[in-house]
């Protein structure tokens, strides 16, 4: 942005939020907070119950995802930007993805080749 | 946001629309947005790179170890009343750095309405809060030092866990500490009417960007090394 249009934008206030700012009602932010608070006893009470197997995963990834989806959107103001910064931002990480599956792969042969050779499981 | 929700944000075709257009300009490509907010959120996007790097390769030690991890929710146990609670600092923590990001958040909205006190002291309280997040942090290090967790071994399992450990927290502490110093820094300018004479608080916001990050971490960290 050049120093012409930032200046202008300043000048013209009815602009000058759509322009540069983010400015959205108190309540989003109290509600938000409030669902954080709630989402994080939520994942604290998986770990205080003692849930196992799926259930603890699937708990502990849903409430993360979410927990971590309300901060980007609102918190971050995310859902209000434009389309192409939002793209720009959120995409590149599902790369992250095939760098997970080729290290699930990877520590799968690792621990197969400590146990088969080394003989060295203890679980 | 009455005209402008029509062009901003994620509404189906249009938003697609904005996304071609913005792009075939043959000049800038982020329209209508704070060159520094653009920095940010580019300088974020690497962080998350780096600290998924750390978690993968947790995740990768994790998964490959012929020795039993050790138990989280009682390595990260505290004493309260006789009996050990689980997570209980670490949940704590949790809710202090939750806490802060919405002291962040308000912060943000009285810069734009240009409420300098307020978000002088709403800035100054996210700091103060995660200056505290700082010193939990150091007191679990210390307990773990002391009961012999050191980054190549532990008695209660797998060695990696430590070196997992003290990688993970350690960075992300060191993101907590930076941000307070950023913070500060900028509540100061505020106070002091720096931004005033530009009448641009969009510097609020950004710094809120990283302060939000650094919570985000936290929430991916809580749940794949404390919970897990």
């Amino acid at each position: 942005m050049t120093q012409e249009t930032s200046k202008a934008a300043v000048e013209s206030t009815s602009d000058q939020i759509a322009d540069h700012g983010q400015q959205h009602p108190l309540g989003v932010y109290f509600k938000i907070w409030l669902l954080l608070f709630v989402l994080s006893a939520c994942s604290y009470y998986v770990d205080w119950a003692g849930f196992e197997g799926f259930l603890r995963w699937f708990l502990i990834v849903t409430f993360m995802f979410l927990k971590a989806g309300f901060i980007v959107a609102v918190f971050m103001h995310m859902m209000w930007e434009r389309m192409l910064l939002i793209c720009a931002i959120l995409v590149p990480p599902l790369l992250l993805l095939f760098l997970v599956g080729i290290m699930v792969l990877e520590s799968e042969y690792t621990f197969w080749t400590r146990v088969i050779f080394f003989g060295l499981f203890e679980g | 946001m009455t005209d402008h929700a029509v062009t901003e944000g994620v509404d189906g075709i249009h938003g697609v629309k904005t996304f071609v257009s913005d792009l075939s300009t043959d000049q800038e490509a982020f329209k209508r947005v704070h060159w520094g907010k653009v920095m940010m959120w580019i300088f974020l996007l690497s962080d998350t790179f780096v600290f998924s790097c750390f978690l993968t390769s947790y995740m990768t030690m994790r998964s490959s170890t012929t020795i039993p991890w050790p138990n989280a929710s009682e390595v990260f146990s505290l004493e309260m009343f006789g009996a050990p609670v689980p997570l209980l600092l670490i949940a704590i923590m949790t809710f202090i750095l939750i806490t802060s990001s919405g002291t962040m958040a308000l912060a943000v909205n009285y810069g734009y309405r240009r409420d300098r006190v307020k978000t002088f002291f709403l800035m100054l309280a996210t700091a103060l809060l995660g200056a505290s997040f700082v010193g939990m942090q150091a007191f679990e290090w210390t307990k773990l030092i002391e009961e012999g967790v050191r980054p190549w071994g532990n008695h209660w399992g797998a060695p990696q866990f430590g070196a997992s450990f003290f990688m993970i927290t350690g960075f992300h502490g060191l993101h907590v500490s930076i941000g307070v110093i950023y913070l500060l820094t900028i509540a100061i300018k505020v106070l002091k009417g720096h931004y005033e004479a530009k009448g641009n608080y969009e510097v609020v916001e950004i710094a809120g960007l990283y302060w939000h990050f650094v919570d985000l971490v936290w929430v991916f960290i809580f749940a794949f090394f404390y919970l897990w």
